[in-house]
C-alpha cells in the first residue's frame, strides 16, 4: 500500500528518538569508558567515578534508555494511529 | 480484539499466581533443607536433593508444556507477556560464564574486567532499538527467515545458517562443560555422568515442547538464579557493609581494599615473598639461557649434597630429604626446560597486587592506551555479538505484539541488570573478606573455609606458606576465578544448603542457556534447512517431529565434543561474539532501516564481514599461529577476540557499497520493509506473520 505523509513522519520521528537514544547509549559507553581514568580521579560515595559508572551507572542508563524507549514509541504508535489496539 | 485482550490478561495474570506460588514453594523448599542440615542430614544428600529435585521441576514444566503445533513449538504461540518473557530472556542469557565466572573475573582483573558487565548489558539497547519491535512484527520463526524474506534466495538463508549454528554450538559446548562442573562437584558424580544427567534435563524439557517449554523452564530457572546469586551477597553485604543492599553501599568498601592494596604493597613480608618469586622467575630465565650447563650444574649439586649428608651422618630426615631431590630431579634437559619456563612464570607474582579500581593499568602511556583500547574493543564486540545472536532474538518473536516486544526487551534488561550489578559488589566484598580475615591468619588456623576450599580443590585456591613464616601473606595466595561465588556462601558464614542453593543457581543458568541454544539449532537445522529449503511441503507434523529428532542428535554430539574437555573456552565464546556481530548485525539493521539493501550487497557483505573477522583471529591468535598459519602483527594492538571491530564495521560498508552498484530490491521487498517498521498498518496488505 501507498504510505501518507502522516506514516513518513511517524518513521521519522521514530528515527529521530532512535539517534538521540543511541547518542546517550554511545556517551554512556565508550565516552565513559575513553575518559575512565580522569573519572576515577573524581569521588562518588566512596567509589571512584569511572569505576561506578562502568559498574553500575552506565548498566542503569541502559535499563533507563530502554525504558524511554518503550514508553515514547507507545505515545508515538497511538498519536499516529499506527498502534495495535488493546493487546496487552 | 476484545475477547483477545480479555484472554490475555487472563493468562497474564494465571502466570502470575503460578509463579508466585511456585517462588514461594521453592523458597519453603530450601527452608526444609535448611532445617534438614540442622538435623543433621549430610552435604552430599543435600547437593542430591538441589539437583534431583530442581532437573526433576524443569522436567515437570517440559512435561505439561508439550505440543506438536509448529506456532507453540517454534514460538511459544506468540503469547510470552513482556514481563515473563524478559525473565525467560534473562535466563537464556546469563550462562554458567555469567554465574559462576563474572565475579571471578572482575576479582581477578578490578577495572577491565568491567568490559564484559558493560558489554552484555549494553547491546540490550541495540536489540531495543534496532531489532526487537521490527523482528516481531516480521513475525516468522528464526533469524535466517528474515535474512531470507528481507533479500531473498537460498543464499542468503545458507549463510545465515551456517552462521547461527556456529556461534550457537561454540557456546552449548561451553554450558554442558558447565552443567558437567557443577554437578560434579556438589554430588560428587563424575564428570560424564553429571554431563548426561544435565543432558537429560535439557532433553525432556526442550524435546517435548519446543520454545513453549523452553520459555516455561526459563522463567522458573530464573528465579532459582537469581535468588542463589543474590542470597550469599546480602549476607556477606550485611557483615561488611551493614545494609542488606551492599550494592548502594560498597563504595567505601572499595576504598579501603585500597588501602589495604596499599599495605600489602609496602608490607616487607610480602616484599620477602615477591623478592622470592622475582628471584626464581630469574634463576628459571638464567637457567633457560643456558641449558645444558645449567642442568648438568643443578643435577651435580642435588648429588653432591645427598653425598655429604650420607657422609656426615647427618639425621635420617635429612638423608631422606636430599635423596627426594635427587629422585625429582628432571631425567633430561628438556623436562628441566619445562621446569624452568614454569619458574619464570612466577614473575607474575612478584608483582604487588594492582589496584582494583584503577582502569587501564599499563607501565606507560603508550601500554595504558592499549589497554583502553582493548577494553573498548571487548565492549564493542560483547554488545554488537549481543544484538547479532540468534538465541536472543529468537526470544522476541514470542511476544503477543510489537509494544510488548519493546516492553520485553526493557524487562530482559532490567533482569540482567539484577545480577551484573551485584556482580562487581560481590568481587569487591570477596576481596576485602580475604584481606582482613585470610590475609594475616597463622597457617596453623586458617579461616574454615579457605582451609576447606584448598583442600577440596587446589586450582581454586592454592596456599603455599613460601617465606616459612607461618603467617598468610597476599602473595602466597593463588585463587582460581570460579572460587569467589562458589565459595561466598561459606566465606559469609551461611550453613551449607546455601551452597547447595549457590550451585542450584548455577545449574539453572547453565542449563537455560544450553535449552535455547540447542533449540536455535535444531530450528535452523529443521526449519530453516529442511522445511525451507528442501522439502517445502512437509506437514506440519513431520517438520515438528524432525526437529526433535535433530534436537537429540545435536544435543549428543555436543555432549560428545564437551566430554573430550576442549580447551580455552573463553575464547571460544568470545569469538563467537565476534563472528556474530560481524556476520548478522549488518544485514539485520540495514534491513530494517535502508530500503536500498539488496540481495547481492547482504551476501557479500555477511561474507567480507565474517571473512575479515575470521582472517584477523587466524593470523594473530597462538593457537591458530601454533598450527603453522603465518602469525602477524596486532592491528593497533588490538586482541584477537575483538576481531568483530574490523569485521562489523567492513560488512557493513560493503553491504551499502555493493547494494548501491547493483539493481535496488523489488517492489514487494519495500513493502516488506514498511510493513515492518509499523506496529499496525491499516489496510496493509502484506502478510508476513506465521501461524
Amino acid at each position: 500500500m501507498e504510505l501518507t505523509e502522516k506514516h513518513n513522519e511517524y518513521w521519522r520521528k521514530n528515527l529521530v528518538y532512535t539517534a538521540i537514544l543511541l547518542f546517550a547509549w554511545f556517551v554512556a559507553t565508550f565516552v565513559e569508558a575513553w575518559y575512565a581514568r580522569e573519572l576515577n580521579g573524581i569521588t562518588f560515595f566512596g567509589w571512584p567515578l569511572g569505576f561506578w559508572f562502568s559498574a553500575q551507572g552506565s548498566l542503569a542508563i541502559y535499563v533507563v534508555i530502554i525504558g524511554i524507549y518503550a514508553v515514547l514509541m507507545r505515545k508515538l504508535d497511538m498519536d499516529y494511529n499506527v498502534d495495535e489496539g488493546d493487546l496487552e | 480484539m476484545s475477547s483477545v485482550a480479555f484472554s490475555h490478561s487472563t493468562f497474564k495474570s494465571m502466570l502470575k499466581k503460578y509463579y508466585t506460588f511456585y517462588t514461594g514453594g521453592f523458597i519453603a523448599f530450601v527452608l526444609a533443607l535448611a532445617l534438614a542440615e540442622q538435623l543433621g542430614m549430610s552435604r552430599q544428600w543435600i547437593g542430591y536433593w538441589f539437583l534431583f529435585a530442581t532437573i526433576g521441576l524443569y522436567a515437570g514444566i517440559g512435561y505439561m508444556s508439550r505440543t506438536a503445533d509448529v506456532a507453540e513449538y517454534y514460538v511459544a504461540g506468540r503469547r510470552v507477556p513482556a514481563f515473563f518473557n524478559g525473565m525467560a530472556t534473562g535466563a537464556d542469557w546469563m550462562s554458567a560464564a555469567s554465574f559462576i565466572g563474572m565475579a571471578g573475573t572482575l576479582f581477578l582483573t578490578g577495572y577491565d574486567g568491567l568490559a564484559w558487565v558493560m558489554g552484555w548489558t549494553g547491546g540490550y539497547c541495540l536489540v531495543a532499538l534496532f531489532l526487537a519491535p521490527y523482528l516481531r512484527k516480521f513475525g516468522q520463526f528464526t533469524i535466517p527467515d528474515f535474512l531470507a524474506e528481507r533479500y531473498g534466495g537460498n543464499i542468503v538463508r545458507t549463510i545465515g545458517i551456517i552462521s547461527a549454528i556456529t556461534c550457537s554450538f561454540v557456546y552449548v559446548v561451553a554450558q554442558i562443560y558447565g552443567v558437567g562442573l557443577i554437578t560434579s562437584r556438589f554430588t560428587g558424580l563424575e564428570f560424564g555422568v553429571g554431563v548426561f544427567v544435565g543432558l537429560a534435563g535439557i532433553l525432556v524439557c526442550s524435546m517435548l515442547g519446543g520454545m513453549r517449554a523452553v520459555t516455561w523452564t526459563q522463567v522458573a530457572q530464573y528465579i532459582i538464579l537469581i535468588i542463589a546469586y543474590l542470597t550469599p551477597v546480602v549476607w556477606l553485604g550485611m557483615k561488611h557493609t551493614g545494609i542488606p543492599v551492599p550494592q548502594f553501599a560498597y563504595g567505601y568498601t572499595l576504598q579501603k581494599v585500597g588501602d589495604l592494596e596499599k599495605k600489602i604493597t609496602a608490607d616487607p613480608k610480602e616484599q620477602e615473598v615477591r623478592k622470592i618469586f622475582a628471584d626464581r622467575a630469574a634463576a628459571g630465565r638464567a637457567a633457560l639461557a643456558a641449558p645444558d650447563k645449567s642442568y648438568a650444574e643443578g643435577k651435580a649439586k642435588v648429588e653432591q649434597s645427598l653425598v655429604s649428608a650420607k657422609s656426615s651422618n647427618a639425621p635420617a630426615d635429612q638423608v631422606a630429604a636430599a635423596e627426594k631431590a635427587v629422585a625429582a630431579y628432571p631425567t633430561n634437559v628438556n623436562a628441566a626446560k619445562v621446569q624452568w619456563t614454569r619458574e619464570t612464570a612466577l614473575a607474575a607474582r612478584s608483582a604487588p597486587p594492582r589496584p582494583h579500581a584503577q582502569a587501564f593499568p599499563g607501565k606507560d602511556e603508550a601500554a595504558q592506551n592499549t589497554a583502553r583500547l582493548n577494553f573498548i574493543g571487548i565492549v564493542f564486540c560483547m554488545m554488537f555479538g549481543t544484538a547479532a545472536l540468534p538465541h536472543i532474538l529468537m526470544r522476541y518473536y514470542t511476544t503477543p505484539s510489537v509494544q510488548q516486544a519493546r516492553v520485553s526487551v526493557f524487562w530482559s534488561l532490567f533482569f540482567i541488570f539484577l545480577l551484573y550489578f551485584t556482580a562487581p559488589c560481590l568481587a569487591v566484598l570477596a576481596k576485602y573478606d580475604m584481606f582482613t580475615n585470610l590475609v594475616g591468619s597463622q597457617f596453623s588456623a586458617l579461616p574454615a573455609w579457605a582451609a576447606a576450599w584448598a583442600k577440596v580443590d587446589p586450582g581454586l585456591l592454592n596456599i603455599t606458606d613460601i617465606n616459612k613464616d607461618g603467617i598468610v601473606q597476599w602473595a602466597e595466595v593463588v585463587i582460581g576465578g570460579d572460587l569467589i561465588v562458589l565459595a561466598t556462601p561459606e566465606i559469609a558464614g551461611l550453613p551449607y544448603v546455601v551452597s547447595g542453593l549457590v550451585a542450584a543457581g548455577g545449574l539453572a543458568a547453565a542449563l537455560s542457556t544450553a535449552d535455547g541454544l540447542l533449540l536455535t539449532i535444531a530450528n535452523a537445522l529443521s526449519h530453516d534447512l529442511y522445511y525451507k529449503m528442501i522439502d517445502p511441503h512437509a506437514s506440519t507434523t513431520k517438520r515438528v517431529t524432525i526437529s526433535k529428532v535433530l534436537l537429540l542428535v545435536v544435543a549428543i554430539i555436543a555432549a560428545y565434543v564437551t566430554s573430550h574437555k576442549p580447551g580455552d573456552i573463553l575464547f571460544l565464546v568470545g569469538a563467537a561474539f565476534s563472528l556474530a556481530a560481524s556476520a548478522f548485525f549488518p544485514p539485520l539493521v540495514l534491513g530494517v532501516f535502508w530500503k536500498r539493501a539488496n540481495k547481492w550487497g547482504a551476501i557479500v557483505g555477511m561474507a567480507v564481514g565474517l571473512a575479515v573477522c575470521i582472517y584477523y583471529m587466524l593470523r594473530t591468535y597462538p593457537f591458530f599461529t601454533n598450527m603453522g598459519v603465518p602469525k602477524m602483527d596486532l592491528w593497533f594492538g588490538l586482541s584477537p577476540v575483538s576481531a568483530g571491530m574490523f569485521g562489523l564495521p567492513v560488512g557493513l560498508l560493503t553491504i551499502i557499497i555493493v547494494s548501491y552498484l547493483t539493481s535496488p530490491p523489488s517492489k514487494e521487498v519495500q513493502e516488506l520493509v514498511e510493513h515492518v517498521r509499523y506496529p499496525n498498518l491499516r489496510g496493509d496488505t502484506v502478510v508476513s506473520e506465521a501461524r
